[in-house]
């Protein structure tokens, strides 16, 4: 009998290029390494977890990315989401705010507000997170390239209102080096914008040592056209990249490694996804623990957000995303994720109505009530599959991370647009492969619908009385405030540049006195300069 | 066709928009069906945009807008490019378009209109057909 024989079959490979077998044993898990690197669950090197009991003891954080308008709109959305079982905030600041402009700015024209929300001062931040508990509902900043001054905010305004700041949870994506990858929201040149994450790091690990103040992320390099294990491989750079960064100044990596966090994609197969977690979870333990010479369990955790595929979902049939979202929240439950964020189904054409989040919430909280996604820790763990695909993940990983290195490493392939070109080819190749159906998408290039233009998405609409408001506000603030104090602020700003200290405290103040997003910025525009992008394709 | 130029394209990135995968990956296809490409990476104003395209003598004037400032960026744009002697160009556009802006866009002189989900080979078809 010729028929049943693996050797019949087609070949699979899948996007990392690892060959899938029709059938795994322990054979197969031996030949990959074996279980030396499994573990248990809370326990070096992590692969089942960073903790012992993980969902059974608390499920994942819930954390819809939001934000549109001004900060009294995301205040109400922030507040529908909590009401309705949400138990953590992620914040989308409005491209003004993330490229460091006030509203008021010729370039922020059309732009006020409209992917995220408007902030120009410490007003509104008071605004946006009124009445809302910062004990219980932690807050994550989606925000990089002005991250140093959107921190300041968070810090002054929970400051304000009676937080201790030695206590105070939260995180900032203040992740720059993938800005330049992908996402696009740089502001300053390479080397000062990686002084700045270390000035925050810094700053944060001695007055607030419960903040995360960056959350690395794959996700964007993933969304840019990286394969998984690269997406993995690249964000380990970056953070060890920020953490030579710290190390330099007189840190050691027990003081700040805990607080880093990772923001990770989902899409593509679900058990390529699950074993790059496992991977990566044991690998980022062992470099940090080798590497690093971490001794605090908590500086080699690999804590991450995941949940989040934009580049996974399709304009077409958007429906169809509900279900794609379903499973990368199964996905990132089998994974060990810390937190969670769904892409809503009307995401590739708008802001997401209070219709789609609320799916993606139910979504989530089906997995926590009805599936028993919480009741054991890994349950996939011990699968020859599983274990196999982890082994030989881990090993591409390490691979992808000594070649960037003998490259010149991260820092230098991203300033010379290395990274980003090589990526942007894979991407390229993937739409071609899209387009041909060599690549399977659902609803995109198979099983496409006479009725496709029928759907039920709804357009959020964008407000422009919202950009007077946010004007007129910005201009009563700069009114009220006291604008000698102002002044020195920004002064100490730009002096604190040129000097090279942490600039830190110099912008908590600006920020405390009411000084713009914008009119920081510009102060560190003057003694930075503004990052020229290498533009390759 | 020897001899005969071959089509040049200005693909700019408006505004404050920083996703670039999708401009990228149609800049790599403009430049592997023959066309000249220049591409202007993120951040650009409707002035750089209308220097750059008299500068480069561009037959196409290509714009890549995800985050949805399109009409608000097309509206600045169209007078300056119209002052530069720059209308008899070929105007597109492709991206996060609805459906509800696209006349808006013709009436601002943007003939080519590519949605996500357009295919690679019909924006270049398309300009061929319509560049001079």
């Amino acid at each position: 009998m010729k028929r049943d024989q693996p050797s019949e079959l087609e070949p699979r490979v899948n996007e990392s290029g690892i060959a899938i077998q029709p059938l795994y044993t322990a054979d197969d898990v031996d030949k990959s390494g074996g279980l030396s690197m499994l573990g248990l669950p809370g326990q070096y090197p992590f692969t089942r977890g960073i903790h012992p009991l993980m969902y059974r003891k608390q499920p994942w954080t819930m954390r819809q990315y939001t934000g549109f308008g001004n900060a009294a709109d995301t205040n109400q959305r922030f507040r529908y989401l909590i009401a309705h079982g949400q138990t953590g905030l992620n914040v989308a600041f409005d491209l003004p705010t993330q490229c460091g402009l006030d509203s008021d700015d010729p370039q922020a024209e059309g732009e006020v507000g409209r992917v995220g929300m408007a902030v120009d001062t410490l007003r509104d931040f008071e605004v946006a997170f009124d009445g809302i508990d910062l004990d219980k509902i932690t807050v994550s900043l989606t925000i990089n390239g002005a991250a140093a001054i959107l921190i300041a905010m968070y810090l002054a305004m929970a400051k304000k209102r009676g937080y201790d700041l030695k206590r105070l949870r939260g995180t900032a994506q203040n992740d720059i080096l993938k800005e330049f990858i992908g996402r696009g929201t740089w502001i300053f040149p390479v080397p000062p914008s990686m002084r700045l994450v270390g000035d925050t790091i810094e700053y944060c690990a001695a007055h607030a040592p419960k903040y995360s103040p960056v959350s690395v992320c794959g996700y964007h390099i993933r969304e840019s056209g990286a394969t998984p294990t690269q997406e993995m491989a690249y964000a380990f750079c970056i953070a060890k990249a920020y953490a030579d960064e710290v190390i330099k100044r007189g840190l050691s990596v027990d003081e700040f490694a805990g607080r880093l966090s990772y923001n990770f994609n989902i899409f593509g197969n679900i058990f390529e996804q699950v074993a790059k977690f496992r991977a990566g979870r044991s690998l980022w333990a062992k470099i940090m623990k080798e590497q690093y010479g971490a001794t605090q369990p908590g500086s080699m955790w690999l804590r991450m957000i995941a949940g989040g595929g934009g580049g996974g979902l399709t304009l077409e049939q958007p429906e169809n995303n509900i279900v794609r979202g379903a499973y990368y929240a199964l996905i990132s439950a089998l994974s060990g994720a810390q937190t969670m964020a769904l892409c809503c189904f009307d995401e590739a054409y708008t802001i997401p109505t209070e219709y789609a989040q609320r799916i993606s919430l139910r979504t989530m909280q089906l997995l926590i009530e009805e599936m028993g996604l919480t009741d054991t820790v890994d349950p996939l763990g011990g699968s020859y599959y599983i274990e196999t695909l982890t082994n030989q993940m881990r090993t591409d990983m390490e691979r992808i991370m000594v070649e960037t290195d003998a490259e010149g490493g991260i820092v230098k392939l991203v300033s010379e647009g290395v990274v980003q070109a090589r990526v942007s080819a894979q991407a390229y190749k993937m739409q071609r492969d899209i387009e041909s159906g060599r690549f399977p998408k659902v609803g995109v290039n198979r099983y496409r619908s006479h009725d496709d233009a029928e759907h039920p998405v709804q357009y959020h609409p964008y407000n422009e009385d919202d950009t007077r408001a946010q004007i007129a506000g910005l201009n009563r603030t700069r009114a009220e405030r006291d604008n000698a104090a102002v002044t020195l602020a920004l002064q100490r700003v730009a002096s604190d540049a040129r000097s090279g200290v942490n600039l830190m405290p110099a912008i908590v103040d600006a920020v405390n006195a009411y000084a713009s997003v914008g009119e920081i910025t510009n102060q560190m525009v003057a003694v930075f300069g503004r990052y020229m992008e290498p533009v390759r394709f | 066709m020897t001899g005969q130029r071959r089509i040049r394209i200005v693909l700019a990135k408006p505004g404050l928009d920083g996703h670039d995968q999708g401009a990228k990956v149609v800049a790599r296809a403009m430049r592997d069906a023959g066309f000249e490409v220049i591409y202007t990476g993120l951040r650009q104003t409707p002035e750089q945009i209308t220097r750059i395209a008299l500068q480069e003598d561009v037959d196409v004037i290509a714009l890549s807008s995800m985050a949805g400032s399109h009409l608000s960026f097309c509206r600045r744009l169209k007078p300056l490019l119209e002052e530069a002697g720059l209308d008899d160009k070929l105007w597109i556009i492709g991206g996060n378009l609805p459906p509800q802006d696209h006349d808006a866009l013709r009436a601002l002189g943007f003939k080519g209109i590519f949605r996500t989900g357009s295919k690679l080979d019909e924006i270049c078809d398309y300009i061929k057909a319509n560049a001079s």
